[in-house]
């Protein structure tokens, strides 16, 4: 989870977070790349809450399959059901893609904007700016992120108000 | 608690006529909101809700739900049932409030599901 240009450049403001007795391994990680054993790459279009789901189901499916520990599995299902869910609702549409490590996984979410003005404000438990639209479908809790950090290892969100948004996660398998 | 008391308890109609009703019940969560309902990470549980969409049959792709059960006489659309079917997920619709059901459990020794 480098820090991407325009972040040194102060344009952007990032909300980053590493859970408590992670922090060596996530450190460990980023220096390191290591090699990525799979990868897979879902499209989330804006609005469609027909398909927005399908990718974290897939995901945790493949994860199932290579023999990853259920309550993890559901952790990982939940942080990145949340995340294909606020880009659906919030934005333009994106892209998640995951990447599979031999001990971890790396979930990254790239949308087309708008962009979030406030990132504090917006990791506020019972805050949302979710739509009428979205409400009635029982989202818009305003704990779609505070779900997400409380489901990861680790967490970087970058954003700027007009500008796109990436929400990155890790979360080790044991 | 297995399913078949529970609805006789609340006086449920189940959706699609396969639906493994043996199955116990360890624990029970109750919400409106997705997010909240994403909180049950930690153990398989049964929901109840007055969501009917198909956001609320997905939500079992990524916790282990043992059932749901649709309060305030509310009855997804044909498609939410297939899915359900399809993933072998009992589904009961109840005339009773999520408040009225929530009691009626909680007496009958159902405890809640822990978040």
């Amino acid at each position: 989870m480098r820090v991407c240009a325009a972040v040194k450049s102060n344009l952007m403001s990032e909300y980053r977070y590493v859970a408590e007795g992670f922090e060596d391994a996530v450190q460990h990680f980023e220096e390191l790349k290591p090699e990525a054993e799979v990868k897979l790459q879902f499209a989330i279009p804006e609005k469609d809450f027909n398909t927005a789901g399908k990718g974290s189901f897939e995901l945790k499916n493949m994860l199932k399959r290579l023999g990853v520990d259920s309550v993890v599995l559901r952790r990982i299902a939940v942080a990145s059901y949340e995340a294909e869910i606020n880009v659906a609702a919030h934005s333009k549409g994106g892209i998640m893609y995951s990447t599979v490590y031999e001990n971890l996984i790396h979930v990254c979410f790239e949308d087309q904007g708008p962009g979030i003005a406030d990132i504090e404000q917006a990791m506020t438990p019972g805050f949302s700016t979710a739509d009428d639209l979205v409400r009635e479908l029982g989202f818009g809790a305003g704990l779609g992120l505070p779900n997400i950090k409380k489901n990861s290892d680790a967490m970087s969100l970058v954003s700027a108000a007009g500008s796109s948004t990436k929400l990155e996660f890790l979360i080790y398998f044991a | 608690m297995i399913l078949s008391d529970l609805v006789t308890l609340l006086e449920g109609e189940v959706l699609f006529p396969e639906a493994d009703l043996d199955r116990e019940v360890p624990c029970a969560f109750a919400s409106d909101m997705i997010s909240d309902i994403l909180m049950c990470t930690k153990e398989s549980t049964l929901l109840l809700t007055g969501l009917t969409n198909n956001q609320v049959i997905r939500l079992s792709d990524m916790i282990d739900l043992i059932a749901i059960v649709f309060v305030r006489g509310k009855k997804p659309l044909q498609d939410v049932i297939d899915m359900a079917q399809e993933r072998g997920l009992p589904i009961i619709t109840t005339k009773f409030t999520l408040y009225r059901c929530s009691g009626l459990l909680y007496n009958a020794g159902l405890r809640s599901c822990k978040i």
